[in-house]
């Protein structure tokens, strides 16, 4: 499986769940293969996603938040882990797309090859931990995780090498995918 | 000195709905009052900058933001506020603990003592700071400030003026 299969699957099974994107390919391949006003792409602050979702979480407990995120942002925001699983709210789905490399910059190597962020997930009190491999475990995982209470932490193995490709970067402003995002958070708690 | 009771219920009365940050002696009791407070929610955070973060995502769903902590933790977010805050125009207001005031502490407070005030007039980021007189007007003014202009806005805290 590699990113653009794994990013298809997951945003064909969404309806109106808010999704926050990690900065890098996470934006771009998302809003290249679907972009929705549900979508927060992130350009900056990098390892930041997790918090941002789990801030949208707590403060509309009405609405499935996403957090799709990257093994290098993961890692730069480890700490996050521990907040979520503390708190717990049971709204919130962490999607860990792994391809073990930090892939925007060229794919130097991260440390997730060795080690293994869903147990530290587990340590953390997320409440459902699952590791998929292929495309047919995902897509039952998101349904399974999409329709029950969390936290849900599920870390994908990204294992097919990206081929060297042209990615569209996201071409709303940083002020537009704020506010388009905030008018989708609107529309949905009336 | 102005009891952190009463300046939590300024924060309140002032709009502010959503609480989190990191720890300071001088905001310690202030941190117990908002944790102890069945009316409002105070998310310890593990870091500044994840304080930020969450802050920010809570201000898309809805809340006004206050970010509590040391200058210290200024560094550790500088990038969120730059690369997230500033650019996509997410505000908080972020009381800001001011250690190292006029060379007065530890060795460790010395450095952002005396440049914690330069640093956000480099970034761009509005500041004030907290007197004995000012809680009130300075708290309804930075709700005003921080919903119209849509960006971070610190107020500085000083030793000696919450208790």
């Amino acid at each position: 499986m590699n990113y653009r299969e794994a990013i298809t699957t997951i945003t064909e099974l969404l309806d109106d769940q808010l999704v926050i994107c990690a900065n890098g390919l996470i934006s771009r391949e998302t809003f290249t293969i679907r972009d929705r006003t549900e979508n927060f792409y992130m350009i900056g602050s990098m390892g930041m996603a997790s918090s941002i979702g789990l801030g949208v979480a707590l403060s509309k407990p009405s609405k499935k938040t996403i957090i799709l995120d990257g093994d290098g942002n993961l890692l730069m925001n480890l700490g996050s882990l521990p907040m979520t699983g503390s708190l717990r709210p049971g709204n919130l789905l962490h999607i860990v797309l792994d391809n073990e490399v930090y892939a925007s910059t060229g794919n130097q190597p991260t440390i997730s090859n060795v080690i293994e962020l869903e147990e530290i997930a587990k340590s953390a009190r997320y409440v459902y931990v699952k590791k998929v491999a292929t495309n047919e475990d995902l897509r039952r995982e998101v349904v399974h995780t999409l329709k029950n209470d969390g936290p849900s932490f599920l870390l994908v193995k990204i294992s097919d090498k990206e081929e060297q490709r042209e990615i569209g970067r996201v071409t709303h402003s940083p002020e537009q995918i704020k506010e388009r995002f905030m008018s989708a958070i609107d529309s949905k708690s009336t | 000195m102005y009891k952190s009771e009463d300046f939590a219920q300024e924060l309140i009365n002032g709009g502010y709905d959503f609480f989190t940050g990191v720890p300071c002696s001088i905001i310690g009791n202030l941190i117990t009052n908002l944790t102890d407070r069945p009316d409002v929610a105070y998310i310890p955070a593990v870091r500044e900058d994840a304080a930020v973060g969450v802050a920010s995502g809570a201000y898309m769903a809805g809340k006004i933001p206050v970010v509590l902590m040391q200058n210290s933790g200024l560094g550790q977010c500088l990038n969120t506020l730059t690369s997230l805050n500033l650019i996509y125009k997410l505000p908080c207001l972020m009381i800001v603990t001011w250690r190292g005031f006029e060379g007065k502490d530890a060795p460790e407070h010395l450095v952002m003592g005396r440049t914690c005030n330069k640093l956000l007039d480099t970034i761009g980021i509005p500041h004030h700071d907290f007197n004995h007189d000012n809680i009130k007007s300075l708290i309804n003014m930075s709700y005003k400030l921080v919903t119209e202009n849509k960006e971070p806005l610190v107020l500085f805290l000083k030793k000696g003026i919450i208790e």
